[in-house]
């Protein structure tokens, strides 16, 4: 069976002043329809360039993106405005549009699609319940918390209807406790939707948490991929043992630790 | 005390520096604001870049702002003929007022439009908006704020600029001020002049500020 997304050679170099940085360097993988697939690497690995370059805000210098057969690369100007549609994406700092109010954010896709305003909102509106946000549709954004903003974004995103939703460092601005809750939704979206979910992060628990497959990066090349617990049972690459040595503290846990460590406190 | 003459013909000159302003805000900004977006759009950074497009605007630009008004003001004499029919009083200074304010409202509307959010442009393409969409949802409208900043400065230095065209005949507060208090040495008009001048300065600069204020939704209120 052909898989949902197919990145073949992939390349990305960008020329600075200073000489010729290669980001991504020949990266080939699969992604399956409904994975929860995790890009994870330090800071520097070049996977925010590789998620980028699957809805081509980023150009790649060679190589290409099968999305459900079609090749990204080839589309026209106008075609590759449609494809986005069906990809949403989640940033780090969420990029929320501040003039606007969370309903009137929510409806932005709808009106890039050409959806009537009515029609628009009425749909909005019942996104919003599924974040759990109905109450914050007249706020502005500055109003929000951060866990509250990335809601915001998930709604918006999910405004669209896609088929595919990138997360670039989506939970990396949040705490714990955010993180987990905000994990739970994209679980739940996966679930309920049936979105296949690209996840860039360096924290391993994160990929722990919500991710079937994980890709692991180092210097912009791909050294492993597979299955979560494949990978996390057996790692067979250096730069996977590494982070899997490395891997902090259980996010439930964490956030459970402070919990007690506050009863705690406030005990002694 | 100023007798009546004197009241009737500076609410008459106050009446031609604020038409002369307004007029040629609203016309600078037809021009500029188009100017001003096509060259945020085609910078390097852009959404659309363009090299030469943005060089050949940025030149432009910068050539007529790099000559001083009142030069400019003789300079395009047979073009303010050829459109408003002669080349003195309050219609006339209009013309090169618009030439002169045109390319600083492109500047500035250039620089309100590069202090958007870039991630939130990102996200803009991402849901795959075309460029007139960003230009008119996401640039323009994040950027409100800062553009009524732009447009009250602009007003501002018209006025200023409007006054000037009174040392060639431009009609206006700036007129009655060359003409008493340098020409018939009556400097109690002249003053009367530079308070009117600075008390509509302050009430425009109020209604700007107030209106980009009341706009922003960033604040947390």
């Amino acid at each position: 069976m052909e898989p949902f997304i197919r990145v073949e050679n992939l390349c990305k170099t960008f020329f600075a002043k200073n000489g010729r940085v290669e980001a991504v360097k020949d990266i080939s993988f699969e992604i399956g329809k409904g994975d929860i697939f995790g890009i994870i690497g330090l800071s520097g690995a070049g996977k925010s360039t590789l998620v980028r370059c699957l809805n081509l805000l980023e150009r790649p210098s060679s190589g290409k993106i099968y999305v459900d057969g079609r090749s990204l690369t080839d589309l026209s100007e106008r075609e590759l405005r449609r494809a986005r549609q069906n990809i949403g994406m989640i940033f780090q700092h969420f990029n929320l549009l501040m003039q606007r109010n969370v309903l009137d954010n929510v409806c932005f896709p709808l009106e890039i699609a050409g959806v009537k305003k009515r029609a628009a909102r009425k749909h909005a509106m019942e996104l919003l319940e599924t974040v759990e946000l109905s109450e914050k549709a007249k706020a502005y954004p500055a109003q929000l918390s951060g866990g509250q903003k990335q809601r915001v974004a998930i709604a918006r995103v999910l405004a669209a209807n896609p088929d595919i939703l990138l997360c670039d460092e989506a939970t990396s601005a949040l705490d714990p406790r955010t993180t987990k809750s905000i994990l739970e939704l994209l679980k739940e979206i996966n679930l309920r939707y049936g979105i296949t979910i690209v996840v860039i992060t360096h924290e391993m628990a994160v990929v722990r948490e919500i991710c079937t497959h994980v890709a692991v990066l180092e210097n912009g090349r791909l050294e492993e991929t597979g299955a979560v617990k494949d990978v996390f049972c057996s790692p067979k690459t250096e730069a996977a043992k590494r982070l899997v040595m490395n891997d902090g503290p259980d996010i439930v846990t964490a956030a459970v630790d402070e919990n007690t460590k506050e009863v705690e406190d406030f005990a002694g | 005390m100023p007798d009546s003459a004197t009241l009737i013909m500076l609410l008459e000159g106050t009446c031609a520096t604020l038409y002369m302003t307004l007029v040629s805000t609203l016309f600078g900004y037809v021009l500029g604001l188009p100017m001003g977006i096509v060259l945020a759009v085609t910078d390097r950074e852009g959404i659309k870049p363009n090299k030469f497009v943005y060089k050949l605007l940025d030149f432009f630009s910068n050539i007529i702002r790099s000559i001083p008004f009142l030069i400019l003001l003789i300079l395009v004499i047979p073009l303010t003929k050829a459109i408003v029919g002669k080349s003195y009083g309050s219609s006339a200074t209009v013309v090169p007022l618009v030439i002169a304010a045109a390319p600083f409202i492109a500047r500035m509307v250039e620089a309100s439009l590069k202090e958007v959010d870039k991630g939130v442009v990102e996200a803009a393409q991402s849901m795959g908006a075309g460029m007139f969409t960003i230009i008119y949802k996401v640039l323009l409208a994040e950027a409100r704020t800062s553009l009524l900043v732009g447009v009250t400065i602009a007003v501002g230095t018209i006025l200023g600029y409007s006054a000037m065209a009174g040392a060639v005949g431009g009609g206006g507060l700036g007129d009655i001020a060359v003409r008493y208090g340098y020409h018939r040495y009556q400097s109690d008009i002249m003053i009367i002049t530079i308070v009117i001048l600075v008390v509509l300065v302050q009430i425009l600069q109020g209604i700007g500020m107030l209106l980009s204020k009341r706009l922003d939704r960033r604040v947390n209120k």
